[in-house]
C-alpha cells in the first residue's frame, strides 16, 4: 500500500512540475537569470506548494505513524555546517547551467529526451560517487576509532 | 531587471505548486517520508536494499508523469537548451551537490520551508544564489 501511495505521489509531483513549468529548463533558466528578461512564475509555483505544505507537515509532525501505518521519518537535523553549504552551492551552479534540478530531470525522462537521459545518468554518477567517499570515510573513521 | 511578461504563468505556476504540495503532503502523511527527490533517488545506491520498492516506485510516477501529461493534453515543452558536454558537467555537480548538501529543490525548498526549518532555508538560499550566479556568468559575462 505505502508503495502504491508513493507511485501515486510522484505521479501527482511530476504532474505538479509539467503544470508549473519547473520540468522545462528553458523556462527555469528565465527565473534563474535575473539579469535578463526575467520570469517570476517560479515564485509562484514555490508558494502555492509551500502553503499546501504548511498545512498537511504540522499533521505529519504530531503523528508517531503514518496514516497507513508505517513508521515516521520526517528528517530533525537542524545543524547548519560547511557540507550542507557547500553541497548547496554546487547544487546550484548545476542547477544554473543546465536548468535541471533532479524532480524535473526525472520527469522529463518520461518525454524520452537524450538530453535528460544525459543529465540522470551524470545525476545518478555523481550521487555514486558521492555515496563512494561516505563509504570511504566511514570506514576510515572505524579504523580510526 | 525586465519582466518577461509574455513568459510569465502565475496561474499555471500556482497549481503546479500545489500539485507539488500535495505529493509531499501524501508523502508525509500516508507514508510518514519526505518528498525530496534527491534523497529518495540516493537512497537507492545505498548498500541495503530494505526500502528500494517504495522509492522506485516515486521516481517510475515522476517519469510516469510526463506519458500521462503528453497523452492528455500534447507533449509537455521541455526545453534543454545546453549542450552534452555541458549537461554531464550541470548532472554531475547536482548529484554530487544534492547528497552533500541533503537535498534539492523538493527537500530542502519544498518540504524544509514548510516545516519553517532553518537549516533548509540556508540551503535553499545557498542553491537559489549559486543558481542566480551561474546564469548571470554564463549568460552575460561569458556570453553563452
Amino acid at each position: 500500500m505505502t508503495v502504491f501511495a508513493a507511485l501515486v505521489a510522484g505521479f501527482v509531483f511530476g504532474l505538479g512540475l509539467l503544470v508549473s513549468g519547473l520540468a522545462n529548463p528553458g523556462k527555469v533558466l528565465g527565473f534563474l537569470d535575473l539579469a535578463g528578461m526575467w520570469d517570476p512564475s517560479l515564485v509562484f509555483v514555490m508558494v502555492g506548494a509551500i502553503v499546501v505544505g504548511m498545512v498537511a507537515f504540522p499533521v505529519a509532525h504530531q503523528r508517531t505513524v503514518s496514516f497507513l501505518g508505517s513508521d515516521m521519518k520526517l528528517h530533525t537535523a537542524r545543524h547548519i555546517d560547511r557540507r550542507l553549504v557547500a553541497g548547496s552551492l554546487l547544487f546550484g551552479v548545476g542547477w544554473g547551467i543546465a536548468g535541471f534540478c533532479p524532480g524535473p530531470a526525472l520527469v522529463a525522462l518520461g518525454t524520452g529526451q537524450l538530453k535528460a537521459v544525459v543529465f540522470c545518468l551524470a545525476m545518478i554518477a555523481g550521487m555514486g560517487v558521492f555515496e563512494l567517499l561516505e563509504h570511504r570515510r566511514a570506514a576510515r573513521a572505524a579504523a580510526t576509532a | 531587471m525586465t519582466i518577461d511578461w509574455n513568459a510569465f504563468s502565475p496561474w499555471t505556476a500556482l497549481a503546479g505548486g500545489v500539485l507539488i504540495g500535495a505529493a509531499a503532503a501524501m508523502l508525509a502523511l500516508l507514508n510518514g517520508r519526505i518528498a525530496g527527490v534527491s534523497g529518495v533517488l540516493g537512497g537507492l545506491l545505498k548498500p541495503k536494499k530494505a526500502d528500494r520498492a517504495w522509492r522506485l516506485a516515486f521516481v517510475g510516477g515522476l517519469a510516469g508523469a510526463a506519458v500521462l501529461y503528453a497523452l492528455l493534453f500534447g507533449d509537455p515543452e521541455v526545453r534543454v537548451d545546453a549542450g552534452y558536454g555541458a549537461l554531464v558537467a550541470a548532472g554531475f555537480s547536482v548529484g554530487v551537490g544534492t547528497r552533500y548538501g541533503s537535498g534539492c529543490t523538493s527537500g530542502h525548498g519544498v518540504c524544509g520551508l514548510s516545516r519553517l526549518s532553518p537549516r533548509s532555508l540556508v540551503a535553499t538560499l545557498s542553491f537559489m544564489a549559486a543558481g542566480f550566479a551561474t546564469a548571470f556568468i554564463l549568460r552575460h559575462l561569458i556570453g553563452l
